[in-house]
């Protein structure tokens, strides 16, 4: 080796870096968030997947070997990944419309058939996501327009999950998780009639607040009144003639010369000599 | 082809054993290359003594046919030697720099040995093995992100349980609980954060009524979409800790502010007739006691003398009352006085007209 450089230094020199590129491609390493298939010559040799059971650390990831030139290595995905559908109008049984926004996080936990039916992971994606359109849908599609809004308490989203899943595993993809990111009125007439019924709710709200307002005003003046009766009654209660005189004392100050407020209207008194408060007058005695 | 003549003439020069670079032989060989108009290693870096270059090339190749043709000559040259101290230093900085790892407080250090995950680093200095074999990844794990979603400017509605609608903005604050699930785990960890966010904070809404989104069931709104997510992503084994929800606003969409505000109106409007309500009331029942305490005070004197009291109370009336009065005393009957009504009355608008005049 030695020799054969020293004889021929130039061939060396531009060969060594083609060996040393050789010798560590023969020698990839895989991260710990890609899986690979090794294929050979169009043929898949050998498959370093994701499994459930063992946790980080120990799966297929780090130092593995190929033949330079003779295997490939398909890089896939370990993680969890996400596919986002646009949002979609689905029809309620009791044909109203709603936008649907989901997403589904699955995972690639058979590299070589998702390798096999779909090449690349952009493919992949593409297909899941006409896939999860069509099933959101047609789950949806059968529930009426009360129950989508909360399609979880229902386990309309379970269902959802399960069927896509068994689509899913065609492409050696498993479905962790199916979730309504939104669900929306659609624009235009249902939109504006949510707003007009939201509107005519809030103001008939108004209106029984008034109401309520004025009906316990009214409760709180007769429950005043009445207790004023009362006690008005336990005292002069005790001497009904007593009070009769005391009152009339009272209200004739208060019709003759006023409550100091306001003047009364001038007054002319026509008396008889024979008046009680004149009785004196004459001199005569009773 | 000048040029290859050139480059040929110059890699002769530099790999012919009979030559050294440092020898004067080496000058010989150059004019060649500018003769043919000089090729990209045109004469004056190589011309002269020969000894420095300015093309890296030109160093490297050096270099290397100095190594092939043995340690003989090699150790004495302060230019070899420069070198290989050179190499052996920055392989000891690589070293030192790629193997020796300081974690701050709030960091782990996930490291991958050829890719796969081997061990995670806690806070200090952490020791691995150079660069090409472990890597280090830093990962933050104290300090707590936001993520804002929702949207304070333009209107993200959302449907509540009694179907109205509500615009909404909240943060999810959150932070790495496991360092290595966080790194390999989810492909993007931020956006799958945004998502279930979103999903979460939807399933809560449209359980509850839009009043108790707006005001009174806001923590608890918080506090369920907390727990639903940290469900989810514990789920999704992302190695995420939610650390809360915050429910920055949630108002009714503008379109129905309008009736929204005239709610409030009336709330306000039945306060108010309630307070006034009260109000009367108490100026009713303290007038009702004091009246009633007056009649008890007199009534007490008046048990004592009664006879007494009801004439001087009768007289006193009468005094204040007559003697502020016209007062006509007419014997009758049998005596038809003439009354000057209209004489009184026109006294009357005298005095009412003296009066506005003054």
């Amino acid at each position: 080796m030695t020799a054969f450089i020293r004889q021929r230094p130039i061939l060396s020199a531009v060969f060594a870096p083609f060996v040393l590129i050789v010798l560590l491609s023969s020698f990839p390493t895989i991260p710990e968030t890609k899986q690979a298939v090794v294929v050979r010559f169009g043929k898949p040799e050998r498959i370093l997947r994701y499994e459930a059971a063992r946790p980080i650390g120990s799966t297929g990831a780090g130092l593995s070997y190929r033949i330079p030139f003779v295997d490939q290595i398909v890089w896939i995905d370990k993680r969890v990944l996400a596919v986002d559908m646009e949002p979609q109008p689905v029809l309620s049984t009791d044909q109203r419309r709603l936008m649907v926004d989901a997403f589904a996080r699955y995972r690639i936990v058979d590299p070589l058939l998702m390798y096999i039916r779909s090449t690349t992971e952009e493919n992949l994606r593409t297909q899941l996501q006409t896939i999860l359109r069509s099933e959101v849908r047609n789950e949806l599609g059968r529930q009426p327009f009360a129950a989508l809004l909360s399609p979880e308490r229902q386990g309309v989203m379970d269902d959802v999950r399960k069927s896509l899943n068994v689509q899913a595993s065609k492409f050696g993809v498993e479905i962790v998780d199916v979730r309504i990111k939104k669900t929306d009125l659609p624009d235009g007439t249902p939109l504006q009639s949510a707003f007009e019924s939201m509107r005519t709710a809030r103001l008939q709200e108004a209106r029984s607040i008034r109401a309520q307002g004025l009906k316990q005003a009214q409760i709180i003046r007769a429950q005043a009144d009445a207790d004023a009766a009362k006690t008005y009654a336990a005292s002069f209660g005790k001497d009904p003639q007593f009070y009769d005189f005391y009152r009339a004392m009272q209200s004739y100050q208060a019709t003759f010369i006023g409550d100091g407020t306001s003047k009364p209207a001038p007054t002319n008194i026509i008396l008889s000599p024979q008046n009680d408060y004149l009785k004196e007058f004459t001199g005569r005695t009773k | 082809m000048s040029t290859i003549a050139g480059w040929a003439g110059r890699v002769r020069g530099l790999f012919t054993d009979t030559k050294g670079p440092w020898g004067p032989s080496g000058s010989s060989d150059e004019p060649p290359s500018d003769d043919h108009g000089g090729g990209p290693w045109g004469g004056p870096a190589s011309r002269g003594t020969g000894g420095r270059s300015v093309a890296p090339l030109d160093d490297l190749l050096r270099r290397g046919r100095m190594r092939f043709r043995g340690g003989g000559g090699l150790p004495g040259r302060p230019n070899g030697s420069l070198i290989l101290w050179a190499v052996i230093g920055f392989f000891a900085i690589w070293l030192i720099f790629t193997s020796i790892h300081s974690i701050s407080p709030g960091e782990r250090g996930v490291v991958t040995r050829f890719g796969r995950y081997s061990y995670t680093l806690g806070p200090g200095v952490g020791l691995t093995l150079p660069s090409p074999v472990d890597r280090v990844k830093k990962v933050d794990v104290e300090s707590i992100r936001t993520v804002d979603l929702g949207s304070q400017s333009s209107e993200d509605l959302m449907l509540t349980g009694d179907q109205n609608l509500i615009d909404i903005a909240y943060s999810v604050r959150w932070n790495v609980r496991t360092p290595e699930l966080y790194s390999f785990q989810l492909a993007d960890p931020d956006e799958a954060i945004r998502q279930v966010a979103e999903s979460a904070m939807r399933a809560v809404i449209a359980q509850v009524s839009l009043q108790d989104a707006m005001g009174d069931k806001r923590s608890e709104i918080e506090a369920q979409v907390a727990d639903r997510m940290q469900r989810v992503l514990t789920g999704y084994r992302s190695g995420i800790e939610i650390q809360g929800v915050a429910i920055q606003q949630a108002d009714p969409p503008d379109e129905v502010n309008d009736a929204f505000k005239e709610v409030t109106a009336a709330q306000q409007d039945a306060k108010s007739y309630v307070n006034q309500a009260n109000a009367y009331a108490l100026q009713l029942t303290a007038k009702a006691q004091g009246e009633a305490a007056a009649f008890d005070k007199v009534y007490e004197q008046y048990r004592l003398a009664p006879e007494v009291t009801r004439r001087r109370m009768y007289y006193e009336t009468m005094e204040q009352v007559l003697s502020k009065v016209d007062k006509t005393i007419v014997e009758a009957p049998g005596v038809t006085p003439y009354l000057p009504l209209p004489e009184v009355k026109k006294q009357q608008q005298q005095q009412q007209q003296q009066e506005a005049q003054q």
